[in-house]
């Protein structure tokens, strides 16, 4: 089913296209050519026209070969994206563990609806954060790392002090504390994706590109509901 | 195709057990379905089909593949993957090791930037256009073209290399339109990428290729856009033909203003001239496309009353048991209907309705929330204009969504009726057989098949192959025909399937991400007759692009009345001695061709006899039999009148 390579084809089309020295086999030459050339014809279409470049506007385009056209070494990941993903990894585990504390310390349906949904899109997001960088053979970080004393923290992340006063809280106070941290994580991550794309050459891998451009997009609609909760608190 | 991230992870979790209200829910899955435990392999995979055959499959060309990774990169969550095998595992630099933490048992792989290259999205088969004899197919890396004037054996023309993705094309006279959203995108369609965060050298819009030479398309216009173009739409000026506009759809971030001035993704609070909350309009002088430019970026989600441009659904879920939708500040697709003055917009938590009769400020006329719907992703009109059908691209394309627990109204399509302008929900679909863990599946690109009589689509649903259903009951939607393959790997799961489906001139061509294109026929059987299958391949474009749907009229021949015939004998809504007539005097009208031929004016008679009791039957009927009867009685009455 693969495409045939076109070099097995054109060497044919070579051979068969050598003309003939005689009058009267120049005749049958002729159809042998013919036939030859329409072979050809068919065989480059069968096996690829060839890859056109085009141009910029108003710039010629240009013939480039299989190799150069498949080139993508300068668009693949850099040290940033890796960063970056490495980094997401304990910024949403984080994100899990607040979520973590919901069940027991909240009385509201709505935050304990909002903590399962934190729960699984962030455990589903590193997993495929995890997959990212196991198929590009990278570090994989562990997701606590970020409760080793001195540990850097990503943007927005809560630092033990915060976490541990949240751990104590209960009722509204809890609830107010757990959406003012969430809010604080979330524009975290917006900062990591800010970021991201200020790093040159960052970004340029498709797949990184579409998930950062999501996180933006999820992590932005996230802390809009939870500014309305924390509102509706407030009231 | 929205990209990596999971919008919504493991829902079915949370919702398990709960019963959603909303609508009609069609039956559970057959489980004999042929569909299910089908073989997985690229080019080997197994096959499962029903009403429709393959004729032919031709794999992505050369220069759109990785070599290393034919098929594409694994993504899947189901089991770990072992370090990279060809032997470039240099150890990796202690500044990557961020946030210093012990490997969690993984060694450490390449440097980034270093080979091999791997597949993912990068060469993605897309979107699909057609003209003529020829074929357009969209990759993120580029286009081909193909010639299908034997759709039993279509050959490659021409393979442009333009990188950029998503790599949605249009065509339009000798003009073809391609979409650019990443920030690889480059102006000179290089594959290099922009390494620099801000660059003359970037492109993230719509590019405007001239194809008069199929074999060497120039570059004659980029038309950059803030957000980069996810979709295009092309939109007819009905008063100007010297001029056509195109509807951009961008979803990526905005770019920064110092790159494109007048670029600014802040929030409308913070900036009220933000490039979210709109649409790009792209004016074309035809005889210059080169001039092309953006004339108006309208606020279509904006509140009637108070003006303000975020006025439509502010993302999150709609109460307990329900979906997540994302935030309206953007659109995914739109589908235009220039005959009916109407635009369809799938735009992230809304589906709107909008009078394009003024091309260049288009007004909404509704907006529909669904309570299961992730990400209003395209429509699709009946070809009456009395119905918008909307996907929902829940899980973005690349998760799988189709799976047993999935729920039958995720990641499906809802109908809505539309009366005086506003739309009323229906129904929904899903392709109904369950799919595994390892095949990314939800709802995807698809065309009306143009059976007179009936509404009748064709969708992708990525890797759970190809649905061919009708929805003439909008809340009863069933399915006719399928096609199916296999996962493209039993065990991780790879992007692929089918992103486009669509109905051209008598043939269904499929784009599959992985595998190349795939060329159908329908056959015919209890849900679908011959003659219902001969009438939609009467049915010609000189052009088409699914984003822009025509209006399909049908010539008064034996085979559409035959068609007719068919459907009021399968609901039992005419009589059987009608029938017979009906055909008998269709079938001696088929041989003449003017009112010169002998017993012309005999069989125009006939006609015009039974095109009035058909008439006196339909008056007599209801619903969709009535409106067949009529549609029958026009139909004798046409071809009466071509022998008068």
């Amino acid at each position: 089913m693969r495409p045939v390579h076109p070099a097995a084809r054109s060497v044919a089309c070579v051979i068969l296209g050598v003309t003939m020295p005689t009058t009267i086999t120049r005749l049958i030459a002729l159809g042998l050519v013919a036939a030859a050339a329409a072979a050809c014809r068919s065989a480059s279409v069968a096996g690829g026209p060839g890859l056109i470049q085009p141009g910029a506007p108003g710039q010629e385009g240009r013939t480039v070969s299989v190799a150069d056209a498949t080139d993508l070494s300068k668009v693949r990941f850099t040290p940033a994206d890796v960063r970056f993903m490495q980094g997401m990894i304990g910024h949403h585990q984080q994100a899990i563990e607040m979520a973590a504390l919901l069940p027991s310390r909240t009385s509201r349906e709505d935050m304990k609806l909002l903590g399962k949904r934190i729960d699984v899109s962030q455990v589903d997001e590193i997993r495929m954060m995890q997959d990212w960088l196991r198929a590009r053979g990278q570090t994989l970080p562990d997701p606590h790392a970020h409760h080793q004393p001195g540990a850097t923290l990503m943007p927005g992340m809560l630092t033990q002090e915060e976490m541990a006063r949240l751990e104590a809280a209960t009722g509204v106070a809890f609830d107010r504390l757990f959406l003012e941290g969430m809010i604080k994580h979330h524009a975290g991550a917006l900062t990591m994706v800010r970021e991201l794309f200020a790093e040159p050459g960052a970004g340029q891998d498709g797949d990184i590109f579409a998930f950062a451009s999501d996180v933006e997009a999820d992590q932005q609609m996230e802390i809009d509901r939870m500014g309305a909760l924390l509102r509706e608190l407030q009231r | 195709m929205r990209g990596l991230a999971i919008r919504v992870g493991a829902v079915a979790a949370i919702v398990g057990g709960v019963v959603l209200v909303g609508g009609a829910q069609q039956r559970p899955a057959d489980p004999q379905d042929p569909r299910i435990g089908l073989k997985a392999g690229l080019f080997d995979a197994g096959v499962a089909a029903r009403n429709m055959e393959l004729t032919a499959t031709l794999p992505r060309p050369r220069g759109f593949f990785d070599p290393a990774q034919p098929a594409g990169e694994p993504s899947g969550p189901e089991r770990p993957e072992p370090a990279l095998a060809d032997g470039t595992g240099a150890a990796a630099p202690a500044a990557l090791a961020v946030p210093a933490a012990p490997a969690a048992g993984q060694p450490a792989g390449p440097r980034p930037g270093t080979p091999p290259a791997r597949g993912g999205l990068d060469f993605a088969n897309s979107d699909l256009a057609f003209a003529g004899t020829r074929m357009w197919v969209g990759n993120f890396h580029g286009f081909n073209t193909y010639d299908i004037e034997d759709a039993r054996k279509p050959t490659l023309l021409a393979s442009i290399v333009c990188p950029g993705g998503q790599g949605d094309v249009s065509v339009w006279g000798n003009l073809l339109f391609m979409s650019v959203e990443q920030t690889r995108g480059r102006i000179d369609c290089g594959v290099q990428g922009v390494p620099e965060t801000v660059s003359k050298e970037r492109f993230r819009g719509v590019r405007i290729f001239d194809i008069s030479d199929l074999r060497k398309p120039r570059q004659v216009a980029a038309v950059q856009t803030c957000r980069g173009s996810h979709t295009h739409t092309l939109v007819p000026d009905g008063k100007d033909p010297s001029r056509i506009f195109v509807y951009g759809s961008g979803t990526g971030s905005v770019r920064p203003g110092e790159e494109l001035e007048g670029c600014s993704g802040e929030e409308p609070d913070q900036d009220e001239n933000t490039a979210l909350f709109s649409i790009d309009v792209i004016e074309v002088p035809l005889a210059a496309p080169q001039h092309a430019r953006i004339v108006n970026r309208p606020r279509i989600f904006a509140d009637e009353t108070t003006g303000a441009i975020a006025g439509l659904w502010k993302g999150g879920d709609h109460g307990p048991g329900t979906q997540r939708t994302s935030v309206t500040n953007q659109c995914h697709d739109i589908t235009v209907f220039p005959e009916r003055g109407l635009a369809a917009g799938a735009c992230s938590g809304n589906g709107i309705l909008m009078d394009i009769s003024d091309p260049v400020h288009p007004k909404r006329l509704d907006a529909v929330v669904d309570r299961n719907f992730a990400y209003w992703h395209s429509a699709t009109f009946n070809n009456d204009g009395t119905k918008v059908l909307f996907t929902d691209e829940w899980g973005g394309g690349t998760r799988p969504r189709c799976r047993a627990t999935d729920l039958p109204n995720w990641g499906a399509n809802a109908i809505f009726d539309i009366v005086d302008g506003k739309m009323q929900f229906k129904g929904y679909y899903k392709m109904p057989a369950p799919q595994t863990d390892t095949e990314n599946c939800v709802a995807h690109n698809g065309s009306l098949i143009p059976v007179p009589g009936r509404d009748i689509m064709v969708q992708g649903w990525y890797q759970g192959g190809l649905s061919v259903f009708d929805f003439t009951d909008s809340a009863n939607p069933v399915e006719i025909a399928f096609f199916d393959r296999g996962p493209l790997d039993q065990t991780q799961l790879i992007t692929g399937g089918y992103w486009s489906t669509y109905w051209y001139n008598g043939h269904i061509y499929a784009s599959e991400i992985a595998r190349g294109i795939d060329v159908f026929r329908l056959t015919p059987g209890e849900f679908l007759s011959q003659h219902e299958i001969d009438a939609a391949m009467l049915v010609r474009h000189d052009e088409f692009n699914a984003q822009q749907q025509p209006k399909v009229a049908w010539p008064a021949t034996a085979v559409v009345a035959k068609a007719y015939v068919d459907q009021l004998n399968r609901a039992k809504a005419i009589q059987p001695e009608r029938a017979k007539a009906v055909v008998a005097a269709m079938d001696r009208a088929e041989g003449m061709r003017s009112s010169r031929d002998r017993n012309a004016a005999t069989v125009v008679q006939q006609l015009d006899t039974l095109a009035g009791q058909l008439e006196t039957d339909a008056a007599a009927a209801a619903g969709r039999d009535q409106a067949r009867l009529k549609a029958l009685a026009e139909t004798l009455k046409g071809r009466a009148a071509r022998l008068k």
